[in-house]
């Protein structure tokens, strides 16, 4: 198969996903490496409209798949709709951003066609004639190269900030507008509007400096001792996931991809392993510091200074030191 | 309801992984092993389902024999009985390998409910569920994060990004991957940790059951991630390190 590389966005009621740019992006260098061109869907209500956004852009061609049963997303849905326009395409290789929505539905999709997406892709390779993807296994800790089969479509989810939106090549493309025949009684799920939980009280978007704290401070009673590191620095606390999950600490300090993407000037990681889940809500921080005692974490990768030790000794330490620097 | 909860048993979070001989995979000899979190998640919100409403859970586990243990400790919180399906090659079949031979072995149960949990731990894929849904011609949703019985459906709560949710009515039968943080999970007691001696665990050879025709996608290597950014590692004990950071916040950074 040879009919190029199909890039599925993702928008919500008219505004773009901006991992959708990113993806594109990814599109844009598979179709360099591989010499095939590369198009572009976008899929749901305000589609048509969206799809101008990328005429601008070097793409084939962009096709704008408007439905009445695409209105609201829904697994079944779109699952069917892509799958009519896989048929009648054909491309080679389908990506997607690794959206929580891709995570729903394009699994499903793949295995229609007898094929595995592999999934949160951080880059490729071509590799005499076939493409070689990348990913993280054990949570960042290890990477895997992944050979997908020669005899069908490859499909694959690309990970938030693995390309850069903003290297998005411009040229021109056509819109088209595809119609899909989608049978509203396969739609099998009742969604409801999406909701936001009560407001946040506690915006650390805003905060210059902010002290994390993960799952290596082991037990809630310790957190008392990050807080203290904290209120010396005059730094918002924050958490990764784990321990808000536990109630150590409120939801709305909660750093990450389902929590809140921050940029202080320092962001100082404390037993934090370093998931991508949360690099993508801190890795914009102006400086990074990770304490950790495993020399492997993750977290590193992303940390300009970093101290390998046992936190429960290094927090003291570094809270008096900030004290004394301080004059407190 | 008659529930399955798919779960896998993982490397302990803690473990420190090495690279195998020949590259594919890690060296698994000196590991301890544990049911991966998220399907913790899975199987309490399972029993607690149960507690509500009756019915019975039933653990689905496809691993070598050392998931033996993982099954157990599952039987050991109150699950009422267990299927192994024993396989010695899991790492060289693919998402849609495994999930074929947990499809099968669910399917024979004709359960209302499949829960699993959204990602593994080791191999992070998050696919599992979605595809099972898919080969058992299930509705299904994701990353949920509560789970309200009504009369033939369920109404979830689909955790979205950035602090958005939303509610969604799915008729069953059903498959739900769940988030981890939806419920509190219990310890197994000495009781239930007696009990579990006594539950069923029926084996089935994933010899017997059908993973398809070859892999879609094979794991070619695996290797350690190559450092993009220089980190200025800051040695010492406790004390010198800390002091140096703060000389550098102070200094270099000058954040304090």
């Amino acid at each position: 198969m040879s009919n190029g590389i199909l890039v599925v966005t993702e928008q919500n009621k008219g505004a773009w996903h901006k991992m959708s740019l990113e993806a594109l992006v990814a599109g844009q260098q598979l179709a360099q490496s591989t010499g095939q061109p590369v198009s572009a869907v976008v899929m749901g209500a305000g589609a048509a409209g969206l799809a101008g956004d990328l005429a601008s852009y070097k793409l084939e061609r962009v096709f704008a798949v408007e439905h009445d049963a695409l209105a609201q997303y829904t697994a079944d849905g779109f699952t069917a709709a892509l799958a009519e326009l896989i048929q009648s395409r054909q491309p080679a290789y389908v990506l997607f951003p690794h959206t929580y929505q891709v995570r729903d539905f394009a699994p499903k999709l793949a295995t229609r066609f007898g094929r595995v997406m592999v999934s949160d892709v951080i880059g490729f390779r071509a590799e005499s004639g076939q493409v070689v993807l990348q990913r993280q296994l054990f949570q960042g800790k290890l990477n895997a190269d992944l050979r997908p089969s020669a005899d069908g479509v490859v499909f694959a989810s690309i990970q938030a900030g693995a390309f850069r939106a903003d290297q998005l090549e411009a040229g021109s493309s056509t819109v088209e507008a595809v119609e899909v025949a989608i049978d509203p009684g396969v739609i099998r799920a009742k969604p409801e509007e999406p909701f936001r939980e009560s407001a946040r009280a506690v915006d650390l978007g805003a905060a210059e400096l902010i002290v994390s704290v993960g799952r290596g401070i082991k037990e809630q009673e310790n957190i008392a001792m990050v807080e203290e590191l904290a209120r010396a620095m005059g730094a918002e606390i924050a958490a990764s996931r784990p321990i808000c999950d536990n109630g150590w600490l409120p939801m709305e300090r909660q750093v990450g991809s389902s929590g809140q993407t921050v940029a202080p000037k320092v962001y100082l990681a404390i037993g934090i392993s370093g998931a991508i889940q949360h690099l993508v809500g801190m890795k914009g921080s102006k400086t990074i510091v990770a304490v950790n005692k495993d020399p492997n974490a993750p977290i590193f990768e992303v940390a300009d200074y970093g101290i390998v030790g046992d936190l429960f000794e290094v927090v003291p330490a570094l809270t008096a030191e900030v004290k004394k620097a301080k004059g407190q | 309801m008659k529930i399955i909860v798919a779960l896998k048993q993982v490397p302990s979070r803690d473990s420190q992984l090495k690279i195998a001989a020949g590259g594919k995979w890690i060296d698994e000899s000196d590991l301890s092993f544990e049911i991966n979190e998220p399907d913790a998640y899975a199987l309490e919100e399972a029993l607690q389902l149960k507690e509500k409403h009756g019915g019975e859970v039933v653990v689905l586990c496809a691993g070598p024999e050392r998931a033996a243990s993982s099954i157990r400790e599952a039987l050991a919180k109150g699950a009422d009985r267990a299927i192994h399906i024993e396989e010695d090659n899991i790492n060289q079949l693919d998402t849609l390998g495994i999930a074929r031979l947990l499809a099968q072995a669910a399917q024979g149960e004709s359960p209302d409910l499949v829960l699993t949990g959204l990602q593994s731990d080791d191999l992070g894929a998050g696919q599992v569920g979605v595809v099972m849904a898919e080969l058992m011609n299930l509705p299904h949703g994701t990353i949920i994060m509560q789970v309200e019985k009504q009369d033939g459906s369920l109404r979830v709560k689909r955790e979205l990004e950035d602090g958005w949710f939303q509610y969604v009515t799915l008729p069953l039968p059903a498959l739900l991957t769940i988030q981890s943080g939806i419920n509190k999970l219990r310890y197994a007691t000495l009781m239930g940790i007696k009990k579990a001696k006594t539950k069923e665990i029926k084996r089935i050879s994933g010899a017997d059951l059908s993973a398809g025709a070859g892999p879609a996608v094979s794991l070619a290597s695996v290797y350690m991630p190559q450092r993009t950014k220089q980190t200025q590692i800051l040695d010492g004990d406790a004390k010198t390190a800390a002091a140096k950071l703060v000389e550098k916040l102070r200094f270099e950074v000058r954040a304090l």
